[in-house]
């Protein structure tokens, strides 16, 4: 799937200035983001994952280190370039960021005024674009008319308009309903694979990572906690950070720890959707007490994860656990088993 | 009414109109880019430049300070270098445009400050340049607040043209201060305070209904 880095990111810094001296937003970030990857960026609010989505295209000027974009440093860059350099990456935002009087058509021709396509041109990518985010019968409606989730279409044709390399997504889809964002989600996960772009999003939401990124990095007090494979880290939380997040409930995972015999199995696309510990308490013939559960079907593969407490017999326990890895599912304990 | 009377009326119509409307024109080519320059200068604007901003800042904020009358004598010699003399509706302008550009100035800068900075930093990401961010971002999306904003330059404008009298500018101000108020012509007072009531509702209407038809946000 990789082919090689069109963004990297080397030891980058950002500060802002401010009353009590330097806030540091920012520190020591090294990323590499390969072509075609959907890398997912998580970190809760404040962590700064907004502020390094901005760096990457120069919105904001990092305080120190280099952002490399297919191969160019962005520091290096003249003005001119440097605006450029940002056609080739689309951004879009949680709140949308249409011009608000300027219908469907027009938002979409807008960034390709500014790169300087002729008029018929613009309006004919627009057309298409507008086919390929599925709004074609809404090309001159104004963004008031339209929905979240279409306004979030529109904004994500308008930023494919210049046939960018890159998508940026600052929380694009935070402000949506679970519907809208499972849409817009796989419209992104689509993009990645007929066009080929290269998307990296910027979420606090764990279960958009899950949903379509392949490589992720966690981001917490303005640093990289963990960063790699979005399975791996997600069968194999290292840090704290990430454990809070592949727990969506805070402290949850503390919780476990006092639950003796509890294991954590993880379903990370590898099993088909099936009633796993339904079964396995039918094979096994004893009771599972089931304590944490969120898992979903995607195109027919379990995703999330289950946290269940093991029966105070061993031979039963192990006999689960045995049952469990035989179908290729991670297993992790959380609790000692006695 | 004598037909003297009547014709005195049209014609302080057209000179009122021709000040107010004339002067409004040109006041907004100045104040129109110093109003966008003020924004983009700001701290928080796309083009920063502190000491750009104060400095033009403290020079509207004088000009806005001066009293009219005072600023429509004091610059007398300058109306007369610019227009050639200082008598008459068109030397009338020229004070009127340098007191209401300033205001005009901060009508357009508080117009596009509301526009959503989401919008500008979308603008920024595509690669735009400062220009294109004012000619394609800032304007067009701030149209309805601007028009809002120059109907009220236009009616303030027409206020001030009633001290038009001094400099023999005419008017239907100036009407209304010498056979009103200096000679007691309650009459002609009230007929052209009427026709200027006309004037300022037919203004902010137009203005009102053109902005509302320009809103597509609803």
């Amino acid at each position: 799937m990789s082919v090689g880095p069109i963004i990297e990111i080397k030891s980058l810094q950002k500060t802002f200035p401010g009353q009590t001296g330097k806030i540091t937003a920012l520190q020591d970030i090294n990323l590499q983001i390969m072509e075609k990857d959907i890398f997912g960026i998580i970190g809760a609010s404040g962590a700064g994952k907004s502020t390094l989505v901005r760096c990457i295209n120069f919105l904001e000027r990092p305080s120190a280190g280099t952002v490399f974009f297919n191969g160019h440093d962005l520091s290096m860059l003249s003005d001119k370039e440097l605006r450029k350099a940002r056609q080739s990456m689309g951004m879009i935002f949680q709140q949308f960021n249409l011009l608000l009087q300027r219908t469907a058509l027009a938002n979409i021709c807008f960034p390709m005024e500014i790169a300087g396509y002729s008029k018929a041109e613009a309006k004919e990518r627009a057309k298409e674009l507008l086919e390929l985010v599925h709004l074609a019968d809404k090309a001159n409606a104004y963004p008031s008319q339209l929905s979240g989730g279409q306004k979030q279409r529109i904004a994500i044709a308008r930023a494919l308009a210049t046939n960018p390399k890159v998508l940026l997504c600052d929380e694009a889809t935070s402000a949506l309903d679970p519907n809208s964002t499972a849409s817009i989600l796989a419209l992104l996960k689509d993009i990645n694979e007929k066009l080929g772009i290269t998307i990296i999003i910027i979420t606090h939401e764990m279960s958009v990572i899950e949903q379509i990124c392949n490589r992720v990095a966690i981001i917490d007090q303005s640093q990289i906690a963990e960063c790699g494979e979005m399975a791996q880290i997600f069968a194999n939380p290292k840090t704290q950070a990430a454990q809070k997040l592949v727990f969506p409930e805070k402290s949850v995972s503390a919780q476990f720890q006092n639950k003796a015999h509890s294991i954590r199995i993880v379903f990370n696309g590898n099993s088909s959707f099936e009633p796993v510990i339904a079964n396995m308490v039918l094979t096994c013939k004893a009771p599972v007490n089931i304590i944490y559960a969120d898992t979903k079907n995607i195109d027919g593969k379990a995703f999330g994860q289950i946290v269940i407490q093991l029966p105070e017999d061993k031979t039963s326990a192990e006999r689960m656990i045995h049952y469990l890895k035989a179908r290729d599912l991670a297993i992790e304990e959380v609790g000692e088993i006695l | 009414m004598s037909s003297e009377l009547i014709l005195m009326m049209i014609k302080g119509i057209g000179e009122t109109l021709y000040m107010t409307l004339g002067s409004a024109l040109f006041a907004y080519l100045l104040g129109l880019p110093l109003g966008v320059i003020l924004i983009i200068t700001d701290k928080d604007g796309i083009c920063p430049h502190s000491k750009i901003n104060s400095i033009l800042g403290a020079i509207v904020n004088i000009v806005r300070s001066f009293p009219f009358i005072i600023l429509l004598i004091a610059i007398i010699p300058f109306t007369r270098l610019i227009v050639g003399t200082s008598i008459g509706s068109t030397a009338t302008m020229v004070p009127l445009i340098i007191s209401a550009a300033p205001f005009i100035a901060r009508l357009v800068e508080s117009s596009l400050k509301e526009v959503d900075k989401g919008v500008i930093e979308a603008a920024q990401s595509m690669g735009a340049s400062t220009m294109q961010i004012i000619c394609k971002v800032l304007l067009p999306e701030a149209k309805p607040s601007l028009i809002l904003g120059s109907a009220i330059a236009t009616t303030t404008i027409l206020g001030y043209t009633a001290m038009a009298g001094f400099t023999g500018g005419g008017g239907l101000g100036d009407i209304a201060i010498r056979y009103g108020f200096h000679k007691y012509q309650n009459d002609v007072m009230i007929i052209t305070v009427i026709l200027l009531v006309i004037i300022v509702q037919f203004l902010q209407e137009f203005g009102n209904r053109y902005a509302a038809h320009c809103d597509k946000r609803k």
